[in-house]
């Protein structure tokens, strides 16, 4: 695999991007590197009364107040658990912070345009509109989240829609 | 040269000169009008000319330039002012304010407007002092837009300057490599500033000789606006009379010849003048003015920072204290006598952090003069067009409050002030049949009372009608009875829709106000009180807290989650006892306190919180006010009280129905702090829903909105 890493870098051209690749559950998930703020661990999240039950409440990063979304539980996988391998992604949506919490961080992948395949249209708990492509590498298949699209969806309940 | 980044400094100057411009002209005594004030006047409309001359806001230019003259003739006493011509004055200043606006995003001004406020000044120049202004432009739009340039120097020469001369030291102002059309603009400007003697050189150095009683640092101030202070030189002459020719005609010779001689009772080796004489002028110049240069203290000893900056230093010096009360708990738990020095050096740091805190926190805060300025023209067009003669007295205009609060109490203020000139205070002729004087009185107070602010407007009018307020409210379909108490009736003219004013003015009197006012207190934290007496005025008192950015807490406890309320609604707190528990139509239970029986909301209920309390004789019941209502909510336990620092939950997450904002605790976790009102609506929709469900057994109820949008 870091064989494989390293020849990707070396390719590197001006179209190919860096993707931030994470798991959930079994699954290989990707985002923008560029969304990424820093990656923490789960802890001392205040609950929050009357949200969804993928929000996990509220944290304080260094002050700040940063909702914290459980993709795992929004993305109805089996088995979801806090323990000392959880990772909490500190992404930046615009102005927004929000931290999502993954199973675990993998590896930073560079892919050309070429190793992105458009997504197919399925979806039901993850509908393609929040996809903005899949990745294959030989033997892997990365699935690449347009991480924006996601978190200020109407269904993340996250932001205040206009509605309200 | 781009000046566009300097567009933003020069609107921001303009507006505060307007604002000064306009300060002054209401206080102008007309019978004796004070010279200061007037310099004052012109200084800015002089000023905001330079500006935007540089800026090539023409329009702006033209109409300041005017404005200008007129105002150099009235400070001279050649212009008598009159009621009539200070509204005309004032009525200019807002079309300044116009087109300053139009400037800021990038358009046009009106010319219309433009054109027909020239008209007017000019038309006042010829009609007090039977001149035009500005010798031989022609009366009409068309003498503004023609440039002022080629005027410039017929209006500044002629000009008798008698203060000027008698006292003032003579300066000879050197322009270095200022361009043709800058150095007409700029020996115009000295030609207000005082009398120009004489005048000579080329692009590369240009001298000016002046008499004037205006010092370095004025003239300084003025021309910067225009050129780069090191374009500029300015040396002072010895006052001997014959120093600086008069006659500006024979000054043929060459710049260089001129120096020397102008400086020779100061310098004595030529060479040395041009550089050593700057330099004494600067070092001289602090020394022999202080206390002009600390009445200027504006300028020189302020800053203009963006405010999110200083958000950024109040979030930063939060944390620090966050940090400092997490090291402060861990010290406490070792043992002092080994640790002496970590012990008093944590007292220490917790000393100074909370300096630190208050002396950032102190630079949110502004006077209430910020806000109470803005009133004093308000109150003179709303009494002339209600044909009222009011006074109006300002008290207190130091109190200081945060920046951001005092932005939002403008609004709400305004309409205050508004309705008692307009249903408050009394026509003269009605006052006078009162036995009050004819001249109404209308005061503005601040003052600091605790951890709030009050805020008063008081008017000596009619009063609230308690009567005529009851019949209103009937009218209205308001649940009302005789049998209210005064503050009660007072209440009601924040119910929505409500209005006393029998007919509808353009001033007030739609009712849409006075609940809007309410409403944009309590969300600033604070809230309203009336104290009214018929026939001698009416009070209405704002309370609000210091800042939204600390709040008195208290922290409570409900199963293992903490939450703070905000101490200003807590009234107290009491073990309910059974027999003061009484259920209502079902779910409802109320908790009788002495003799008031307050709605229950269980926190743990509407928080769903589990693992707390549920039976209410074993909570605490504490009893807090919301908009205006009484609460009695159940909690575990209380924790204490403490300070803490506000953040907003809107900022990265959403409103959260129940809670207002957040906190930061010592241990570093966050605490969300509760909105009681919310708290209670939350409740009852809960209680609804169960009801609800309860009726329509098959429909369990989901309060999951992402189930309903969910993509099949």
């Amino acid at each position: 695999m870091s064989e494989m890493n390293v020849a990707s870098v070396a390719a590197v051209d001006a179209d190919s991007r860096e993707f931030l690749v994470f798991s959930l559950g079994e699954e290989e998930y990707a985002i923008d590197i560029l969304k990424v703020q820093e990656i923490r661990g789960y802890e001392n999240v205040t609950r929050i009364a009357n949200a969804p039950d993928f929000i996990k409440g509220v944290t304080n990063l260094r002050g700040v107040i940063v909702p914290i979304v459980d993709l795992r539980i929004k993305f109805h996988l089996d088995k979801v658990e806090y323990g000392g391998q959880t990772v909490v992604i500190v992404v930046n949506v615009g102005p927004r912070v929000v931290g999502i919490v993954v199973d675990g961080v993998s590896d930073v992948m560079t892919l050309t345009p070429e190793q992105i395949k458009p997504a197919p249209e399925f979806g039901v708990t993850l509908s393609s509109d929040y996809l903005s492509g899949l990745g294959s590498l030989e033997d892997r298949m990365l699935v690449l989240v347009d991480i924006d699209k996601l978190l200020t969806s109407e269904e993340m309940a996250l932001v205040e829609s206009v509605g309200e | 040269m781009d000046f566009s980044d300097f567009y933003e400094t020069f609107f921001e100057e303009a507006e505060e000169l307007l604002a000064d411009m306009e300060r002054h002209l209401l206080e102008l005594d007309l019978e004796a009008p004070d010279p200061e004030q007037l310099n004052a006047i012109f200084r800015a409309a002089h000023s905001i000319k330079g500006g935007a001359g540089t800026f090539g806001f023409d329009v702006l230019q033209q109409t300041t330039h005017l404005f200008e003259n007129l105002l150099d003739h009235t400070r001279r006493g050649e212009l008598t002012l009159r009621r009539d011509i200070v509204d005309t004055f004032l009525e200019t200043k807002d079309m300044l304010n116009d087109q300053l606006d139009a400037y800021r995003q990038g358009a046009e001004p009106d010319p219309e407007a433009f054109e027909r406020i020239c008209k007017v000044l000019q038309q006042i120049a010829l009609d007090e002092m039977g001149q035009d202004l500005e010798g031989g432009a022609p009366a009409g739009g068309a003498a503004a837009t023609s440039g002022s340039e080629p005027q410039a120097e017929p209006a500044a020469a002629p000009e008798p300057a008698p203060r000027a001369a008698a006292e003032g030291a003579n300066l000879v102002v050197a322009l270095l490599k200022v361009g043709d059309k800058d150095r007409e603009l700029l020996i115009e400007e000295l030609g207000h500033l005082g009398e120009i003697k004489g005048r000579d050189g080329d692009s590369e150095r240009y001298e000016v000789s002046l008499a004037t009683a205006s010092d370095r640092d004025e003239i300084e101030a003025v021309m910067c606006f225009i050129v780069e202070p090191e374009q500029l030189e300015i040396r002072e002459v010895g006052a001997s009379d014959g120093q600086p020719e008069p006659a500006p005609a024979p000054q043929a010779e060459t710049p260089q010849p001129e120096a020397p001689r102008v400086e020779a009772p100061q310098v004595e080796s030529p060479p040395a003048a041009a550089v050593e004489a700057p330099a004494k002028a600067v070092a001289k110049a602090p020394g022999k003015s202080p206390a002009k240069a600390a009445a200027k203290g504006g300028e020189s000893t302020s800053i203009r920072v963006p405010v999110n900056k200083v958000d950024q230093i109040i979030n930063l010096v939060g944390e620090l204290i966050i940090t400092q009360s997490m090291l402060d708990q861990t010290v406490s738990e070792l043992d002092n006598v080994s640790n002496s020095a970590l012990v008093n050096g944590m007292s220490l740091l917790q000393r100074n952090a909370r300096d630190l805190q208050e002396a950032v926190m102190s630079i949110r805060m502004v006077p209430m003069d910020y806000v109470f300025s803005r009133f004093p023209r308000l109150v003179r067009d709303l009494a002339k067009k209600l044909d009222k003669d009011v006074e109006l007295v300002t008290e207190g205009e130091s109190t200081e409050l945060d920046k951001s609060l005092t932005e939002r109490i403008i609004d709400p203020l305004t309409h205050l002030v508004r309705n008692s000139l307009d249903h408050g205070i009394e026509s003269p002729e009605a006052r006078e049949a009162a036995g009050k004087p004819p001249t109404g009185r209308l005061t503005l107070s601040a003052q600091h009372q605790g951890g709030n602010i009050l805020i008063e407007v008081i008017d000596d009018g009619a009063g609230l009608n308690r009567d005529k307020l009851l019949a209103k409210a009937r009218e209205n379909g308001l649940s009302v009875s005789d049998a209210m108490s005064d503050d009660e009736v007072w209440q009601l003219i924040f119910a929505p829709g409500f209005s006393t004013a029998k007919e509808v003015s353009d001033v007030s009197g739609r009712g849409v106000g006075m609940d809007v006012v309410k409403r944009n207190i309590q969300e600033m934290g604070g809230h309203v009180e009336i104290l009214s007496r018929p026939g001698q005025g009416t009070t209405t008192r704002i309370v609000l807290p210091l800042t939204l950015a600390i709040l008195d807490g208290m922290s409570i406890k409900v199963g293992e989650e903490v939450f703070i309320l905000p101490l200003s609604a807590v009234l107290e707190s009491l073990q309910p006892r059974q027999e003061d528990l009484y259920a209502m139509a079902g779910d409802d239970v109320v908790l009788k306190v002495r003799d008031e029986y307050l709605p229950v909301v269980a926190v743990h209920q509407a928080l769903d919180v589990g693992g707390a309390c549920t039976e209410p004789t074993r909570c605490i019941a504490v009893i807090v006010q919301g908009e205006g209502r009484r609460y009695a909510l159940l909690v575990d336990d209380l924790l204490g009280q403490q300070q803490v620092v506000v953040k907003n939950l809107e900022t990265n997450y959403r409103k959260v129905p129940g809670v207002s904002a957040a906190t930061i605790l010592g241990d570093g976790s966050v605490a969300l702090i509760l909105d009681i009102a919310g708290l209670h609506r939350l409740n009852q929709g809960k209680q609804q829903a169960a009801h609800d469900q309860r009726r329509q057994a098959p429909t369990p109820y989901l309060p999951q909105p992402e189930k309903e949008v969910e993509p099949s």
